[in-house]
């Protein structure tokens, strides 16, 4: 079967986003879609959990739970309700790099919350007798996620011994001893030093053009006055030398699985082409059932029942690979750690085909022509990376870089990350020592 | 991995979503996202005082406002074909994509007893080989061509999801055919997914949520079809043959219990011929079935699974309301003061706002085919899960005994109207919209009839469905965890 020719973007223009930047700093990115006279408006901060102070995990995460307890002129907890009797829904969401707040209205409704973002961006009103509360909010939030199940908790146990200096050690939510030591006044410097305009996005995705959205967002935005900010300098990683193997074993768990992770370049370290390359080869390597990594360990073996890799390539300073599998009943991890290795020797030694990079280049390329079927989707495509060092241009011309990437970047690719002499790999295991 | 697709592993890494998880759409699990178009009637001169305090030049949202096209519907064309297939179609040519929904009414409640699993197992299996392509084919074929072909089973209803470029419309629909009329079930894909399944299965034990809700489903719906797990048994899993899932096929997937929706690039002239060269291979009619109306217990019961972890979960139900009951609407309104209306309900307010319980609790009616079922969830340290099931409680009988009020009504309505054209953003989420809609019954005009419903609720009618449908006693709460000072009727230990 052959590859088919790749779906190049062909008249971008027709949803491509315009860009332009406020007197203040603040950029804003314009992304049309005039379906449905519907719009969603995201206000993106360049600031994430590995901008945290020392000692102070999880003081991003919390701070934008806190976004939401009002200001001079809104009381506590009144903006979700205005957003809603106004038929909107509204959200928010941290990450390691970026912290972002968004609503979903109709197009009438747009200048009513943008007024009431604008407000909070420098508004915000914190009092012991709302942030506590909002504490344990956060630690049963923590409960949900990460303690009550023990994948999560590897995961976290992972991140940390793959960043050994770097901040992506940490948990996005905070370390639960940390957490439970935050204060009032944490959450009140941590804002006053990163909101403001000249560390902020506007995106607003929908029925709207730059020419109608910019006179509202000179109004409400373009008169917040931006601050001092400090770079965004975080501890390099020392090279990867060892591999580091860590159990997880848990009374909790009745399926085992298989993990690692590798460091790797991320779209905005990496050298051209090579971020790119890399989720070309993951795709090569594991997404899809014709994928490397299935096709070995789940079908001609039949050694796991799911097997697979990413590439999360988002990060300011890092991206990392990860590859997963869960072995059939009867198999043990070992066997599957073995094949998984096998797979990547073969890769290293003798290279991907030239028709297995035709066909991920066509898929990634695809994955992001459906994307423009979800205004939001592209949103956040865009929101997460400019937060994370990519120009609109980058983001848009996605497609065209995929499409130049060659055989011979994505084995170099391979080299640079899979060819490196550490990585992490994880066990989760039940307590009982038999699989 | 920049756009769309999204994976599980991936989502590790972008872990922390925040603020609420209390998306909407999950008090309208039944109601399914839909809508035409937005009358935007409410010009910006009608905000609150309160909101018009942050808008200060006038001037600006005037010239906004003049900009404002409120002509924009979404319409919806019923197309049939030249052999008779009905589809539900709408046109929408700005983005080259096109994406189809298929339902057939009656999934997983025609397994029969002792092959549960049957048809999620199938739902794994159609596009696993089929015609001329064995597997590997198959799918070497949709990735070759970037077609996004999936299945999935849920109680009522056995559902296909197509998407593709448009370009690559004929060679979807021919997948689409296949998958449903020719699958192949040979024996390799048959035990990897079977595998798959049986793995999945020890996942979702990990779960809290899932051995909560597999608790409920399990004590209240008893000897009743709906008590059967959809995935299946470690037990049963392993009985269930190539010529069952060939049987199966022929029983479920029939022309007559099938809906389809189309929404893209894609017009009615061409889509009436591919209608017929799709579907009309399959049989004429699905085989009958007489699944008798579930009764849930009335009496409720506390019961614990005993399980180490520091939070409790919670999954509780008891007796709701079907779709075709004139007092569903008061009931779905009723339920978004109450615990469907993220931040906007009265059970976030108490129990998260007010009191840090936890960071989340929502509440719904589910109304399955056979059965109403009114649904809530919470999580909670052990220490304090009684306080959060007194405080729920709590407000479930002060809704039964007090109603709600004309702001709360009138807030609710605005939201419930006024959000419904978010539904319709996207050429996927219409398609999954229009699908719901016919596989529950409802007619090609309801999106320009829902909004009227919801205004017609009034106070009384909310009086009258509170008292009718909600008695904390009647409730059945499932914990799962170590919690303290409950006492329950039932003590089991997880899994």
């Amino acid at each position: 079967m052959g590859a088919q020719e790749p779906v190049a973007a062909e008249e971008t223009s027709a949803w491509a986003p315009e860009t332009f930047t406020l007197g203040n700093g603040m950029q804003v990115v314009v992304i049309p879609d005039h379906r449905v006279p519907v719009v969603t408006h995201m206000v993106w901060y360049k600031v994430g959990s590995a901008d945290e102070p020392p000692r102070k995990s999880g003081i991003a995460h919390f701070l934008e739970h806190l976004m939401f307890k009002g200001t001079k002129k809104i009381p506590p907890g009144e903006m979700s309700k205005i957003v809603a009797r106004n038929g909107g829904q509204d959200n928010a969401f941290t990450n390691y790099d970026y912290t972002a707040y968004f609503q979903r209205v109709a197009l009438d409704r747009l200048p009513l919350v943008m007024s009431l973002e604008a407000d909070r961006m420098t508004g915000l009103v914190l009092t012991d007798d709302v942030v506590y509360p909002e504490r344990d909010v956060v630690l049963e939030e923590r409960r949900t996620r990460t303690d009550n199940n023990p994948d999560s908790i590897l995961s976290e146990q992972m991140s940390a011994a793959l960043f050994k200096a770097h901040p992506y050690g940490k948990p996005v939510i905070g370390w639960e001893n940390e957490i439970r030591s935050l204060t009032t006044q944490d959450a009140l410097d941590f804002y006053h030093r990163h909101y403001a305009p000249n560390n902020a996005i506007l995106i607003v995705a929908g029925d709207i053009t730059a020419a109608q959205l910019r006179p509202l967002a000179e109004q409400f935005y373009g008169s917040i006055p931006p601050v001092d900010l400090t770079p965004r300098v975080r501890a390099k990683e020392p090279p990867e030398v060892a591999s580091i193997h860590i159990d997880l074993r848990d009374a909790r768990v009745q399926q085992a699985s298989f993990r690692r992770s590798y460091l790797a370049p991320s779209y905005s370290t990496a050298k051209p082409g090579m971020a790119e390359a890399l989720d070309v080869l993951t795709q090569v390597l594991g997404v899809g059932s014709t994928s490397r990594f299935y096709r070995a360990l789940v079908v001609n073996q039949a050694l796991a029942a799911s097997a697979g890799s990413w590439y999360a390539g988002d990060g300011l300073d890092y991206g990392r690979v990860g590859l997963y599998a869960s072995p059939r009943a009867g198999q043990t991890l070992e066997h599957i750690e073995k094949a998984m290795d096998d797979v990547i020797a073969d890769v290293l030694e003798n290279g991907v085909t030239a028709q297995e990079v035709e066909r991920a280049k066509s898929n990634l390329i695809a994955d992001a022509v459906y994307a423009r079927d979800n205004q939001q989707s592209l949103a956040q495509a865009y929101g997460s990376g400019l937060t994370t060092g990519e120009s609109v241009e980058d983001v848009t011309t996605f497609p065209d870089k995929v499409a130049a990437v060659t055989l011979d970047q994505v084995n170099a690719a391979a080299m640079l990350v899979l060819g490196q002499p550490g990585s992490v790999t994880g066990y989760l295991l039940p307590e009982s020592v038999t699989q | 991995m920049k756009f769309g697709r999204t994976m599980v592993v991936v989502a590790a890494f972008a872990l922390n979503l925040a603020a609420c998880d209390q998306q909407q759409d999950q008090s309208e699990i039944s109601d399914e996202d839909v809508q035409g178009t937005a009358e935007m009637t409410q010009a910006i001169e009608e905000m609150a005082p309160d909101q018009m305090a942050l808008l200060q030049d006038k001037r600006v949202l005037d010239d906004f406002a003049k900009t404002l096209d409120s002509e924009k519907t979404t319409h919806i064309q019923r197309v049939i074909s030249p052999g008779g297939i009905e589809a539900w179609l709408v046109e929408e040519h700005a983005v080259p994509l096109i994406a189809v929904e298929v339902g057939f009414s009656g999934g997983a409640r025609r397994d029969p007893e002792g092959k549960e699993g049957l048809a999620y197992l199938m739902s794994g299996l159609l596009d696993e080989g089929a015609g001329d392509l064995d597997a590997e084919a198959f799918q070497t074929r949709l990735e070759d061509l970037s077609i996004r072909l999936s299945f999935d089973a849920g109680l009522d209803g056995f559902y296909g999801s197509l998407r593709m470029l448009k370009e690559k419309r004929d060679d979807g629909f021919d997948l689409l055919r296949l998958a449903l009329t020719k699958p192949r079930f040979d024996a390799e894909p048959v035990e990897r997914i079977r595998s798959q399944i049986l793995v999945r299965l020890k996942r979702d034990m990990t779960s809290p949520r899932t051995i909560a809700q597999r608790t409920w489903f399990e004590e209240e719906f008893g000897d009743h079809v709906y008590a059967r797990p959809v995935r299946g048994t470690p037990e049963t899993l392993p009985g269930i043959t190539a010529d069952d899932l060939r049987g199966f096929l022929g029983r479920a997937l029939a022309r007559n219990n099938l809906k389809i929706s189309v929404v893209g690039d894609i017009s009615a002239e061409v889509l009436g011929p591919l209608l017929d060269q799709t579907f009309g291979a399959l049989p004429a009619k699905a085989a009958p079935e007489n699944i008798p109306q579930a009764h849930i217990p009335v009496e409720g019961r506390l019961i614990v699974v005993e399980r180490s972890q520091p939070q409790s979960i919670v999954f509780f139900g008891g007796p709701g309301i079907l779709l075709d009951d004139p007092d569903f609407f008061p009931a779905f309104v009723m339920n978004y003061i109450l615990g469907g209306g993220g931040f906007s309900s009265r059970l976030m307010e108490e129990v998260r706002e007010k009191r840090g319980l936890a960071y989340g609790v929502s509440t719904s009616f589910n109304p399955y085919d056979y059965a109403g079922v009114f649904f809530g969830s919470v999580a909670t340290e052990n220490e304090r899960i009684a306080k959060s099931l007194s405080v729920i409680k709590e407000e479930i009988a002060r809704m039964r005994d007090g109603g709600v009020t004309d702001k709360e009504l009138q807030d609710a309505k605005t939201y419930l109207t006024g959000s419904f054209p978010l539904r319709f953003d996207s050429n996927a989420r219409i398609a999954n919209q229009l699908v719901g809609y016919q596989m529950t019954g409802r007619g090609i005009d309801y999106i320009d009839t829902r909004n009227d419903k919801i205004e017609a609720v009034t106070r009384d009618d909310i009086a009258r469905v509170a008292a009718r449908l909600l008695n904390p006693d009647d409730l059945t709460f499932v914990v799962v965890g170590e919690p303290k000072g409950l006492e329950p009727d039932i003590l089991k230990n997880a899994p």
